[in-house]
């Protein structure tokens, strides 16, 4: 009974039952393959090889379209029909706040601590092909979206896996797909959305008060509880004010974060050459890191795909509403999530953690995640940490809040809408919340990784067999474009665009 | 013949100002373009909830305005038999009508002094100063 265990063992207890469960899991889940001495667990090259082939496979839409990406977001090409609509912008914001998280902030010093500066090189290239596999996702959401009679928009992978498949003629995979898709983002939103976020917001909460002396210390499962009040509050009360002025603060705090990173950075410039070196060096010849260049890779891709969530498709599902009657404009969008999400943030992360040098400290690798970052901020200013607390709290609530609504897209999609299902999701979502800031990083992240595996299973496979549906859609689209049938629309008639 | 457009929300000083507007466009024979805006921000941040739900809320908005706001604002016309268009638009209200004057080559735009948005307008400025600052037609406000 939980009643007779001390106050301070509670989190003890939580772990002890929670750890050989997320390592149980793992020795399922994750099947290793040992490449040149060092194992490389399937989910990487599972995950690598899908970020390739859509690259290649779009011949680098990733790169030429950027730009055709930024003014579909400034609204170059938003008709006036769109007024009032959910805009490019919006769907891309909105995804963004899903997926910028904890995974950008404390994933990324958990590479830096296991893989050295030159997963950071590895993390970026994942970030870079996985704009690819975004691209794909996300126009498919849009594509095989469905309208419900009171006018809402849902997407997903469920749907294109179902109707995309059938399209083309694998009705039964499809349904398999879309099922054990569903499952899986019911425990991804327990899991990577909620209890590493959690885990993590609740470290660096207890380290700002004070650390081993903190009132918090061995409390992680009261922060936990906070967290699921206030979560609660959104998703059970239905305030959804607190979500709105989330949504509205988080923006706001990205760009604090990436500022106090640059700050990091600026007051260590002439350190900066070596830190590149540092990067490019490790990345093909790291010293001292377990397993040499595939160790670091794997750190690399691990994390970033952790961060950036490309072939997941969670982010679909945040994307699926825009207004838009060309799916591949939205494709084009989202590969900007990555982008930003990774070859900017996640940067911006690993350089201030090897500009500072702190990655190479002897207790790096125990003191792991959020921990490494926040020393990397305390070189510079004393109480940068705490600026970083309110970001971390911010980032994982409002990660947690996005990731709930995926679940409960899942749930709904399962269970044909039904309350019951949807209330018994909310109030599990909910006790993970506690659970993840009660248990320790390593069970919670290993836990985290065993569910994104899952999802990029049966998300990727459907994103092979729908891969000529994908390159055909973006063909015609540019083909459009190239001829001028769809035209950039005069500034003036830009919805909100034209200045008075 | 000239015209004017006349910006409406839900707040008295919208009828005093659309009085006002009908009274002017019987005796000089205007034709007068009867404007809401739902406010509404293109680059805003929302949530994934509000964005699912986002296009029949938009509906909603319009059917909203269109009985509660424009129809009163229309008989007003009616009854004075001034010739009314009426339009729902989403958008900043200042931009939307300062823009529509602009396109449609009005005469004219007169907006009630305060708006129905209160404090927030109060804090950062009202629709009608903006338009006065803007708007590329004379601007006539009603108190």
């Amino acid at each position: 009974m939980i009643a007779l265990v001390p106050a301070a063992g509670i989190d003890q207890a939580i772990d002890d039952v929670f750890g050989p469960f997320a390592t149980w899991l793992e020795s399922i889940v994750f099947f290793a393959v040992p490449i040149a001495g060092t194992k490389v667990p399937l989910i990487v090259g599972w995950l690598v090889v899908c970020g390739f082939f859509f690259t290649i496979w779009l011949r680098f839409l990733n790169v030429r379209g950027l730009k055709h990406a930024v003014d579909l977001v400034r609204g170059k090409f938003t008709r006036a029909d769109a007024e009032g609509e959910v805009t490019h912008f919006q769907a891309l914001a909105t995804a963004v706040s899903g997926t910028v998280g904890l995974g950008n902030i404390a994933g990324v010093a958990v590479a830096m601590s296991l893989g050295g500066p030159g997963a950071a090189f590895w993390m970026t290239l994942c970030g870079f092909l996985g704009m690819s596999t975004k691209m794909a996702e996300c126009m498919l959401a849009v594509k095989y979206r469905k309208i419900r009679p009171d006018g809402s928009v849902s997407g997903g992978p469920m749907y294109y896996l179902r109707d995309g498949l059938a399209e083309i003629g694998h009705p039964g995979v499809g349904k398999v797909l879309s099922y054990f898709w569903a499952i899986c983002i019911l425990f991804g939103a327990l899991a990577g959305g909620n209890a590493f976020q959690s885990n993590q917001a609740a470290a660096q909460i207890v380290a700002v008060t004070g650390g081993d002396q903190s009132f918090f210390a061995d409390k992680g499962w009261l922060i936990g509880v906070l967290f699921a009040i206030a979560a609660g509050a959104v998703i059970i009360g239905g305030i959804k004010s607190i979500a709105r002025v989330t949504e509205k603060i988080v923006p706001f705090m990205g760009v604090v974060y990436v500022l106090a990173c640059l700050v990091v950075i600026v007051v260590n410039i002439d350190m900066l050459p070596g830190a590149v070196g540092a990067i490019f060096a490790g990345a093909f010849a790291p010293e001292g890191i377990a397993g040499g260049i595939i160790g670091a890779l794997i750190v690399g891709f691990q994390r970033a795909a952790f961060s950036n969530e490309a072939g997941l498709g969670s982010a679909a599902v945040a994307h699926s509403p825009v207004k838009t009657d060309r799916p591949a404009t939205e494709g084009f969008v989202a590969s900007l999530e990555p982008f930003i999400d990774t070859i900017i943030v996640c940067n911006m992360t690993a350089l201030a953690i090897i500009i500072t040098d702190t990655w190479n400290d002897g207790d790096a690798g125990t003191l792991g995640g959020i921990g490494l970052t926040s020393r990397a901020f305390e070189t510079v200013l004393p109480w940068f940490p705490i600026v970083l607390a309110f970001a971390v709290v911010l980032f994982a609530f409002s990660t947690m809040i996005s990731y709930s609504y995926y679940g409960m897209k899942g749930t709904g999609f399962l269970f044909g809408d039904s309350r019951l299902a949807e209330n018994v999701f909310k109030v599990v979502f909910l006790l993970f919340t506690v659970l993840g800031a009660a248990a320790g990083l390593k069970a919670v992240i290993t836990f985290s990784d065993c569910i994104i595996f899952l999802m990029s299973l049966g998300n990727i496979l459907g994103l092979y067999f729908l891969a000529k549906v994908i390159r055909r859609e973006f063909d015609d689209y540019r083909a459009e474009l190239r001829e001028g049938r769809i035209e950039v629309v005069a500034p003036e008639e830009r919805i909100g665009g034209s200045s008075t | 013949m000239e015209s004017v457009l006349i910006g409406v929300d839900q707040s008295d000083a919208s009828t005093r100002a659309m009085t006002f507007g009908v009274e002017r466009a019987r005796r000089n024979r205007w034709k007068v373009l009867v404007v809401y805006v739902v406010n509404w921000n293109p680059f805003g941040f929302t949530t994934p909830e509000d964005n699912e739900h986002r296009s029949a809320e938009r509906e909603k908005e319009i059917a909203y305005a269109r009985t509660e706001i424009i129809a009163p604002m229309v008989a007003l016309a009616d009854e004075a038999g001034v010739e009314c268009e009426a339009l729902v638009h989403h958008g900043k209200p200042s931009q939307v009508m300062a823009d529509l004057a602009r396109d449609r080559g009005l005469d004219l735009i007169i907006v009630g002094r305060v708006g129905d948005s209160g404090l927030r307008e109060a804090i950062f400025g009202s629709t009608a100063s903006r338009l006065v600052q803007h708007a590329s037609v004379p601007v006539m406000v009603v108190p």
